[in-house]
């Protein structure tokens, strides 16, 4: 456990120096860094930005458990960018305003967009930041041995320092160095699981290879050995394909809608920049996307190999109840799941009384339940100890979640404050204010930010629609943002009414649909229920089409845009020739 | 070169550059659905019969192949995009 204190503290104090070094100046340097960020640098910030305590802890579980069927966020999580950088990025870049609610207050010529807009990225960005921060809480209390809530206060703490002293320009400096020490802590104990079990040092390649000394290839053998514990094959799914298509694109059109990743493109120098960058920023994710589904399955395999028809030694009296059960001609239970046990996330219930641990399927052939529950975060925790790593790497893993939730957290902490000083107060109720009151104010909305997050990090358990992050932040940005920003750059008729029509249109039947099923009076539904039977993981893309068919319908029953705005509309395809245009940039000029 | 008046071959082509913009985009989104929910999804039954290294087809670029071609579609644009911009004379 010392070993993880100093990670802690040493990566904390590195985030720290670097927001003492990097503050700002004016509000060009807080929301957009100044617009001076190299599109290296900001790949690797919204890397980080991106990948969430879900991403670095969970995921590879959860692919661990679904496996064909986890494919969705593989795809979801990392096809958005494509779309980012082809429809979106170097148009909202070459644009040069500072946040989502800019575009499409100033495109749609209409205070009443720009709330909605508003409306949408509050919504998602606090279901999105409760997650990380109750993220930190549990890394606290689990491996420091500190209490919840003070653990919540220490990330309150730091985030605060680097987001309201430095803004942008601090959150993008600090997200590298949280990148850098996130990467090494995923990748580091999956390079040596992989020449562990397959001898191969590439995580990608020993999980299309064949396990050490065998010769049928580790997939199969997974496959195989699952399917005989009685669970769901791991090559396939047992939802219908048009669920999977349904659920791949509404993450992926999410991904390209939510705020907080757009906002990172505003802080590259040019239109070409913002597209470069978007392909860093997938290289530096794929690093961790293509090796998660590795780790999911050496894990998985790992797992069932050395705890599965093994007998249980008790974690108080682990190394003399081990011996003794070896003197017995019997193999013990493995260390690690002795160890882990304190935590909480892995847990044996002897449920047939013989001693020994059964894993099984709910189909298992023969008849027995299952005794062993492994939490999802224990297959990136545990890696390290299961590898044989020294310990020190165990501590690198728990920084590299913290700095997963850390970086996550202020990327979204700029979007509300920006919302709230930026978008309200600057643009919508005191439009006389000076560069310098916003500055002030957008400090204070950064502070009042953290600790709201804070709160709602705390009071996580009791909020029911945190859980369901996925379904709403991901279905509410495909469904609600994303077409207005697409046909605001690619279909120069749209108007102001299409586009209120079309965000509320996204936003109601999604909201709604996934409340339903999700919290409301349909929980117990089940998949006959469902609309066309898609999940509400997915039913942001089928909302996101119905609403980008209303959006054109209502531009075309009402009057064209003005012209000023047309010829904004052309000024933003065409990099370098964003001029100024009258009714669009009376509020606020645009920034080179 | 530097003084020379500007004559209108050198102004910036924009009604020719945004219809090739388009059709790259087009292009490369075709890909992009083809290799995502074509071959992980939709096509993926038919492809698991083929196999790379130990994985099936489909599978794989459901789990790691979308992924790289991904990064690669988006290097494909800058490079194309940076040429398209070149021909018609814009400086971004």
């Amino acid at each position: 456990m010392d070993w993880t204190l100093i990670w802690v503290l040493g990566t904390f104090g590195l985030y720290i120096g670097i927001a003492l070094w990097a503050r700002a100046g004016s509000t060009n340097d807080f929301y957009v860094a100044g617009h001076g960020v190299h599109p290296v640098v900001n790949g690797m910030a919204t890397a980080a930005d991106w990948m969430s305590a879900a991403s670095f802890l969970s995921m590879a579980g959860l692919i661990a458990g679904m496996g064909y069927g986890g494919s969705v966020y593989l795809m979801g999580w990392t096809g958005g960018y494509v779309l980012l950088a082809l429809l979106l990025a170097p148009f909202l870049r070459e644009f040069g305003k500072f946040t989502v609610p800019d575009f499409v207050g100033d495109r749609y010529y209409s205070g009443t967009a720009r709330i909605v807009a508003v409306i949408c990225a509050l919504f998602v960005s606090f279901t999105y930041i409760a997650g990380q921060m109750s993220g930190v809480g549990i890394a606290f209390s689990r491996f420091l041995g500190v209490d919840f809530n003070t653990g919540i206060f220490f990330g309150m703490g730091i985030v605060f320092v680097y987001a309201v002293l430095g803004g942008m320009k601090g959150v993008t400096y600090t997200q590298v160095a949280q990148y850098v020490v996130l990467i090494f802590a995923y990748t580091v104990p999956a390079i040596f699981i992989s020449l562990m079990l397959t001898n191969n040092p590439v995580p990608q390649l020993g999980f299309i290879g064949n396990l050490k000394g065998d010769d049928v290839s580790m997939l199969q053998k997974l496959d195989e050995t699952v399917k005989g514990l009685g669970f769901e094959s791991y090559l396939s799914s047992s939802k219908t394909n048009f669920d999977i298509f349904c659920i791949t694109a509404a993450l992926m059109f999410g991904t390209a809608g939510l705020p907080h990743v757009i906002i990172r493109f505003f802080t590259v120098p040019n239109a070409a920049d913002a597209r470069l960058s978007a392909g860093w920023a997938l290289v530096f994710i794929a690093i961790l996307y293509t090796v998660a589904p590795a780790v999911g399955a050496f894990a998985r395999h790992n797992i069932i190999e050395s705890v599965n028809e093994t007998t249980y030694v008790p974690a108080a009296e682990y190394a003399e109840g081990s011996q003794l059960v070896s003197e017995a001609g019997e193999t013990p239970s493995p260390a690690w799941f002795a160890n882990w046990e304190t935590t909480g996330l892995v847990a044996f219930d002897d449920k047939n009384g013989d001693g020994q641990m059964q894993i099984r399927g709910p189909a298992a052939p023969d008849g027995l339940e299952n005794e062993v529950t492994v939490n999802n975060d224990i297959y990136v925790l545990a890696n390290p100890e299961i590898a044989q790593l020294p310990e020190w790497v165990i501590g690198l893993v728990v920084a590299g979640g913290l700095a997963a939730a850390l970086s996550t957290a202020a990327g979204l902490l700029m979007v509300i404050s920006s919302a709230v000083s930026h978008d309200l107060c600057r643009r919508t109720f005191f439009k006389g204010m000076t560069d310098k009151t916003e500055l002030r104010v957008a400090r204070a909305a950064a502070a009042a930010a953290v600790i709201a997050a804070g709160f709602m990090g705390i009071y996580s358990a009791d909020l029911a629609f945190v859980a369901q992050v996925v379904a709403f932040a991901f279905g509410l940005a495909a469904a609600s943002l994303f077409p207005v920003i697409l046909l605001g750059i690619f279909w120069k008729r749209m108007n102001r009414e299409g586009a209120i029509a079309s965000m509320l249109t996204g936003l109601i039947p999604t909201f709604a649909y996934i409340w339903h099923f999700k919290l409301g009076a349909g929980k117990a539904a089940t998949a006959e229920d469902w609309f066309l039977g898609v999940s509400p993981e997915g039913i942001g893309f089928v909302v996101m089409i119905l609403s980008i068919l209303v959006g054109v319908a209502v531009s075309l029953a009402t009057k064209p845009p003005p012209q000023d705005i047309q010829d904004l509309v052309e000024d933003i395809r065409i990099p370098g020739t964003r001029r100024s245009h009258g009714i669009a940039d009376s509020g606020m000029a645009p920034v080179d | 070169m530097a003084d020379a008046p500007e004559s209108p071959d050198q102004s910036p082509d924009r009604k020719g550059y945004w219809p090739e913009v388009i059709r790259l985009t087009l292009t490369l989104l075709a890909l992009w659905f083809l290799v995502s929910f074509g071959a992980g999804i939709l096509f993926r039954e038919f492809l698991d019969q083929f196999h790379i290294g130990g994985a099936p087809l489909g599978f794989w670029f459901a789990q790691n192949g979308s992924i790289y071609v991904f990064v690669a579609l988006i290097f494909y644009y800058c490079a194309a995009m940076n040429r398209l911009e070149k021909k018609y004379r814009i400086e971004g």
